[in-house]
């Protein structure tokens, strides 16, 4: 049975939670896909996660292991391809503790970047498992800064071959999972040499470890980087390659080719490319970024309905924590953040589709703004769930700190993604770099791409709110997020001009305006996300409650920005002191509304006890019974060595002596 | 390694310094003596062969449990052998033997001990005191129970007066009230000094401590109506057995309860204590450690970050020429140098703290407790500042290091799972910032009644002046010098005076709509977190601002002034709405505030390095491959890397198990 405490909150559900979950997942077929395969995959006790929170960094590599070739077995039984609509659910439904998704990396790498003769020689090899890959790009010393990158592939047209080098400690390949352990192939990126003369960075097929033992081949020096925050269960490697011999044709030569007498072809667009780099950063959002705060979200939030403290009125029984204003702040704002990034989501997807096809057409115009679009909201989007996540950890008190709420796993999971696939604060300027460039065109008179357009209407004008229920019309505070992501891009570019008008060099110019560089930014992104949300919310289906719950989430994610930022607002006198208090008010009235529905709130992204693997969170509220019943099977309650070697010695009187 | 010179990069970094980074450190040890005898004790630790060990990072939970135990039995014999007995001093030589991480002892020798003193009957101490000095009986301190933490009077655990055994009988009556967290519970202790529900006479007398036996005496097994465990892993904290901890019907003598203040005689009679301010007394010294720790864990974070910043180079500034430190990027050190003056401010406030306690804890032994509500009230609100923001910092520096800061050889990781719970602990950081805030505003309707009062909150007495205008106190002109920081320290106290006053006439306000007092509080403790907050802030400015006057060098000063001008100015940047909205500052004010702060990054940048050296951590308490005093990281790294155990075999065993069995079918 459900502790009573949990059960009533989902009585009084103002909306229909299955038409929620339906809308989340893109409709009510794809709602039923999914949990068939949640079902599929939670029903076989090989992908069981029960035990994770009490294995060592090697007991994890190994379930991992054998979890990736399972599934390989698992996905022909049940008729899964990498094509069908089950896919994309599967690494949901494993909550993403599985080996070998470097391998998926090593094959796209070769899909776009590989001649059609290297596709149709590697890519059967490798959807077979009869070779493992990986994709080894970072060292030591260079992330982001891909044109740092160290490693060398000299051309030897006497023997038609690349020698591979890491020239020195810092050009060490470091990160690339699945290869410290467990790869066989890895496509190396070094910069290329032919005849003493350079032609940057390209992607190589190396072969490190043999076949037939998995022994390292002669001049690779592999292994694992050590344990890390979390992906414990990865073997995240380190590479050195001492005049290793590949040849010629495993240079993947898509885009760039070297003759047999080492004359370097340049062919087609490399534009094409670029857009599937530029996407990877949009397709980690959903699994790697927006679930994880959900997950969160939801454990936090019944826990505080299941957690009495203290009492609100004198004489009652004690409180449910989330009846607390100060509980209510914390945990609220980040679950209408989980709903407008969820939707963010849904129109970068839509956009980047669009995007595709034009790119087909040979139509790049889309490139730039995609770009940007990609870095800001990439860097934004983790940054801000990173935190949510983070805030949900601490909102559970002591309970929270437990392995067993599952919380600390899943912040230290979601903030490896703001370092992957760039660092956020590099992404922000590149995002920056555009809308300085736009604003410029924009106010030279010349057309610029949809989603900065805004940026040509600068207006002067002071917002009209005369009372705090003005402040629930998205038109109020859509408008006041422009008017803060102008006023941000336009002094930080009227800026720009100035140190370079006074004779400050360009780069030093835009290394002393960093700073609000990413503050604009940031402001962009922020302004479309309110945006976005509130369009979403008009289109949305007045039945079941739904747009009305969505509105004030929606509601709430806009003034809790305000509210966390005002200084921004009331700068330049935009919005004045006494709209600030409405302001203040009118998001502190929402949390008391939003509080009514936040477990079915919860309940409707539909993640199963099993993919919460959380004491605190689970479905039917018994968090303390389960905390209780859980810690009892951890490894440190079966007889230890320390009483025998230390306890013992020590509590026989060892120390009476002194 | 070892063999290796210092890094030319940080070579550059210290030779540029403006100021000579020992006389820093001398400061924040409280002198030069202090200086030495730390350093001494360091040296006494470090080079002794008994306490070193393989990298932590290596071991399972279950093995650094162990050597955890194995160190701190160690640590007590030595301690007694070379005869430390200054508190400060065994908090360095614990420091060092476990390296800034929790033991198993801890509880024992911090809250056991401690308690028998101040609680324990003469003949208590007698019984229990020596066999727990010598370690015969180890001890833990049971309060937090599942269901509860913070809120004390809802701790359930029962236990009830027998008289007819002259007995208590000890009963964990539901699943929540099973004691839940206890360091060195789990597996270490033989003894708990339990809080429980005190029952006699059929009447609860709210919370009491026994001494209650949970372990017997030479087999180590729990005795029968003992349920005993580890509470599993956790975030850290893995060389603490956090442990649970439930009775039922388990029996102790009468003479087990701590009888020093409150009585339960024979009969069942209960005798109530004289006074129960004296326990705020702990209180205030175990928060006011905290905000010691708060600057510890950040500026070792700081340290870290900084130096791997002035070692890493990348990408390029300039067209054409090498890649330069990240530390020369202006977002780095937006990131990274508002934390080191935060660990600065945090530093000299712990030691405000410190000494103020000592002060008045001289009165408090005269009897004296007219300071303590005071103290009390603020050392809640900094313990909760404090930590939160240096727990946000920690992760700030983290993020600074990119990917290599994830890695487990950075430090960082360790150094945040370690620091985090401080915000849940010794009082939940809303709660503390709630109780601050009603002092505030205690304080605060005092002056509008029109008395005065004294302290740090004396600020609000200037409010009851203003109350001659109807207007706001926003309305006041304050003239600002953003180059002065007693200047910011007014600006601070304006903003702190105006959230006060904001958020009491908004509890006002909603005491004359509602009938419960507790449901209109709750309904304003988003703006009472804020008021207390700013006045947290306030006072932060305010010791950081006075600490300038008392540095003699003239060097060591002008560095000081830039950490403590940046700080207050970083705060406001930070937090302009509030300077904007009550009319402290314009918005030109404000663009030249963040103008200033990006300009004192600029003058801060060549003393960075010299700033953490003054900090002054050995490598091994520091615990960072990128944080290392000779900058040599990539290489260690290398060898740190090797040492991992899933390099242990060069084929790992999964292949012979999952791999080869795979491809054999295929």
């Amino acid at each position: 049975s459900v502790n009573p405490d949990l059960a009533s909150e989902r009585q009084t559900a103002s909306f229909c939670v299955e038409r929620l979950t339906a809308l989340l997942d893109g409709g009510a077929e794809q709602t039923q896909i999914r949990r068939a395969v949640v079902e599929a995959i939670e029903s076989d006790p090989v992908f069981s996660r029960e035990n994770q929170y009490f294995q060592t960094q090697n007991e994890r590599y190994e379930a991992a292991v054998r979890k990736a070739v399972h599934l390989h077995k698992k996905m022909h039984e049940m008729g899964w391809t990498e094509n069908g609509p089950e896919y994309k659910y599967i690494y949901r439904a494993l909550s993403g503790d599985v080996a070998f998704l470097l391998h998926r990396v090593f094959m796209r790498s070769i899909s776009v970047l590989g001649s059609d003769k290297q596709i149709a020689k590697w890519i059967p090899l490798a959807s077979q498992l009869k070779l493992i890959g990986s994709y080894s790009q970072t060292e030591l010393g260079h992330g982001t800064y891909l044109q740092g990158l160290e490693t060398t592939a000299v051309f030897d047209t006497a023997t038609q071959e690349f020698i591979l080098n890491t020239p020195k400690i810092s050009a060490m390949k470091w990160w690339p999972g699945d290869m410290g352990r467990s790869a066989t192939h890895t496509v190396v990126f070094a910069q290329l040499y032919i005849h003493g003369k350079c032609y940057g960075i390209h992607p190589f097929i190396v072969q490190i470890r043999s076949l037939q033992d998995h022994s390292l081949c002669p001049g690779i020096t592999a292994g694992d980087i050590g344990p890390k925050m979390n992906f414990e269960h990865t073997d995240n490697g380190y590479l050195l390659l001492k005049n290793v011999r590949i040849p010629r044709e495993n240079m993947l030569s898509k885009f760039c080719e070297v003759r047999p007498d080492g004359t370097y072809v340049r062919q087609g667009s490399q534009k094409i490319n670029y857009f599937t780099m530029t996407t990877v950063r949009i397709s980690l959002i959903a699994d790697e970024v927006l679930t994880p705060l959900m997950k969160a979200c939801t454990i936090a939030i019944r826990y505080s309905v299941v957690r009495r403290q203290s009492k609100l009125k004198p004489g009652e029984q004690e409180a449910k924590i989330l009846d607390y204003q100060t509980q209510q702040e914390k945990l609220l704002p980040q679950l209408a953040a989980a709903y407008a990034f969820h939707f963010t989501n849904d129109y970068l997807q839509e956009l980047f589709n669009r995007g595709y096809r034009e790119i087909q057409r040979k139509n790049f115009d889309m490139l730039p703004e995609l770009h940007a679009l990609s870095s800001g909201f990439k860097a934004v989007i983790t940054q801000h769930c990173t935190a949510g996540v983070e805030i949900c950890l601490r909102a559970c008190g002591g309970h929270g700190y437990s392995l067993l709420s599952g919380l600390p796993s899943l912040y230290t999971k979601i903030l490896a993604s703001c370092i992957y696939e760039g660092e956020n604060t590099i992404l922000l300027l590149q995002t920056a770099r555009f809308l300085i460039k736009c604003f410029m065109a924009a106010s030279a008179g010349q057309p610029v791409p949809p989603s900065v357009t805004y940026l040509a209407a600068v207006k002067h004008g002071k917002c009209p709110a005369k009372n705090k229920l003005d402040f629930l019309s998205p038109d109020i505070y859509t408008e006041a997020y422009q008017h803060v992501a102008v006023r941000l891009t336009s002094s930080t570019a009227a800026k720009l001009q100035d140190l370079i008008q006074s004779g400050v060099k360009k780069h030093d110019a835009w290394n002393q305006c960093t700073v609000q560089l990413v503050q604009a930014a940031k402001a962009h992104c922020h302004y479309i996300a309110v945006k976005n949300f509130a369009e979403t919310v008009e289109k949305l289906e007045t039945k079941a409650g739904i747009q009305k719950i969505m509105k004030h989430l929606c509601d709430l994610f806009a003034l809790h920005g305000i509210f966390s930022n005002t200084g921004a607002f009331l700068h330049d006198g935009y919005t004045s002191a006494a709209q600030m208090d409405m302001v203040t008010a009118s998001y502190l009235d929402l949390l008391a509304v939003v509080r009514k529905d936040a477990v079915p709130l919860v309940d409707a992204f539909d993640f199963t006890d099993k993919s919460l693997n959380s004491a605190l969170g689970s479905s039917d509220g018994h968090v303390y019974q389960r905390l209780y019943e859980w810690a009892q099977k951890s490894p440190t309650n079966q007889m230890s060595p320390a009483y025998e070697r230390y306890l013992k010695p020590l509590l026989h009187n060892t120390l009476s002596k002194l | 390694a070892a063999a290796m010179s210092v890094n030319a990069d940080l070579r550059r970094e210290r030779a540029a310094a403006t100021f000579q980074p020992e006389l820093l450190t001398h400061i924040l040890d409280g002198g030069p003596e202090r200086t030495r005898r730390r350093k001494e004790i360091e040296t006494l630790v470090l080079n002794d062969p008994d306490f070193q060990h393989e990298d932590l990072n290596f071991l399972s939970r279950s093995q650094r449990y162990e050597q955890a135990i194995r160190k701190s039995s160690l640590m007590v014999m030595k301690l007694r052998e070379y005869g430390i007995a200054d508190p400060e001093e065994i908090y360095w030589f614990k420091s060092f033997v476990h390296r800034g991480r929790p033991e198993p002892l801890d509880l024992h020798l911090g809250m056991f001990l401690p308690t028998l003193l101040t609680q324990a009957t003469p003949e208590q101490q007698d019984r229990f005191f020596m066999p727990a000095w010598n370690l015969e009986i180890i001890g833990t301190y049971a309060q937090t129970e599942m269901g509860h933490g913070t809120h004390l009077r809802g701790l359930e655990t029962t236990a009830t007066y027998d008289p007819s055994t002259q007995e208590f009988i000890l009963n964990s009556p539901t699943v929540t009230s099973i004691k839940w967290w206890p360091g060195g519970l789990g597996k270490t202790s033989n003894h708990a000094i339990v809080l429980a529900q005190l029952y006699t006479q059929g009447q609860c007398k709210g919370l009491h401590a026994f001494i209650v036996p949970i372990r017997q005496l030479g087999t180590h097994e729990p005795l029968p109506g003992i349920t005993v465990g580890d509470i599993g892993p956790k975030f850290g904290y893995d060389e603490m057995d956090n442990g649970y901890l439930k009775m039922d019907n388990f029996r102790i003598p009468r003479e087990n309860m701590l009888m020093k203040y409150a009585q339960v005689e024979p009969d069942g009679t209960y005798v109530k204590p004289v006074s129960d301010k004296l326990t705020y007394g702990t209180m205030v010294f175990i928060r006011s450690l905290i905000v010691g720790d708060s600057a510890r864990s950040l500026s070792r974070a700081c340290t870290i970050a900084i130096r791997y910043s002035a070692v890493r180079h990348q990408s390029e500034l300039k067209p054409g020429e090498p890649e330069p430190q990240i530390l020369d990027y202006q977002t780095q050190q937006y990131k990274l140098f508002p934390l080191l003056a935060t660990a600065y401010a945090f530093h000299f406030v712990g030691a405000y703290i410190k000494h103020t306690y000592n002060r008045i804890s001289g009165d408090i032994s005269k009897g004296d407790l007219s300071e303590l509500p005071e103290l009390h009230a603020l050392t809640a609100g900094l313990k909760a500042f404090t930590s939160w923001t240096a727990n946000a910092g920690i992760e700030e520096c983290r993020m600074a290091c990119g990917g290599h800061g994830y890695s487990r050889c950075s430090g960082i990781p360790d150094i945040y799972v370690t620091f985090t719970p401080s915000c849940t602990y010794e009082g939940e950081n809303t709660v503390m910032m709630l109780q601050t805030a009603r002092f505030l505003m205690k304080s605060y309707t005092q002056v509008t009644s029109g008395q005065q009062v004294t302290g740090m909150v004396s600020y609000l007495n200037d409010l009851s002046r203003q109350r001659i205008q109807p207007q706001h106190v926003a309305a006041r002109t304050v003239t600002v010098r953003i180059n002065d920081p007693s200047s910011l320290v007014e600006a601070y106290k304006s903003r702190a005076a105006r959230l006060v006053e904001s958020a009491a006439k908004n509890l006002q306000a909603e005491l004359n709509h509602r009938k419960s007092k507790e449901d209109a509080w709750n309904r304003t403790s988003v703006d009472l977190v804020r008021a207390s907050e700013a006045h947290c802030h306030y006072v932060v400015v305010k010791l950081f601002t006075a600490q300038l006057a008392e540095v003699s060098d003239a060097a060591v000063r002008a560095v000081l002034t830039d950490l403590c001008l940046l700080y207050a100015l970083f705060g406001i940047s930070r937090n302009a709405g509030d300077f904007l909205q009550a009319g402290i500052l314009t918005s030109a004010q404000i663009t030249q505030v963040n103008q200033h702060v990006k300009e004192l990054l600029a003058a801060i940048r060549p003393n960075a390095v010299a700033l953490v050296d003054s900090f002054d951590f050995h490598d091994v308490h520091l615990g960072s491959v990128l944080g290392r005093y000779d900058g040599n990281v990539y290489e260690n790294m290398f060898e740190w890397a090797k040492k991992s155990p899933l390099n242990k075999t060069q084929v790992h065993e999964s292949f012979h198990k999952h791999l080869k069995p795979m491809q054999a079918k295929l």
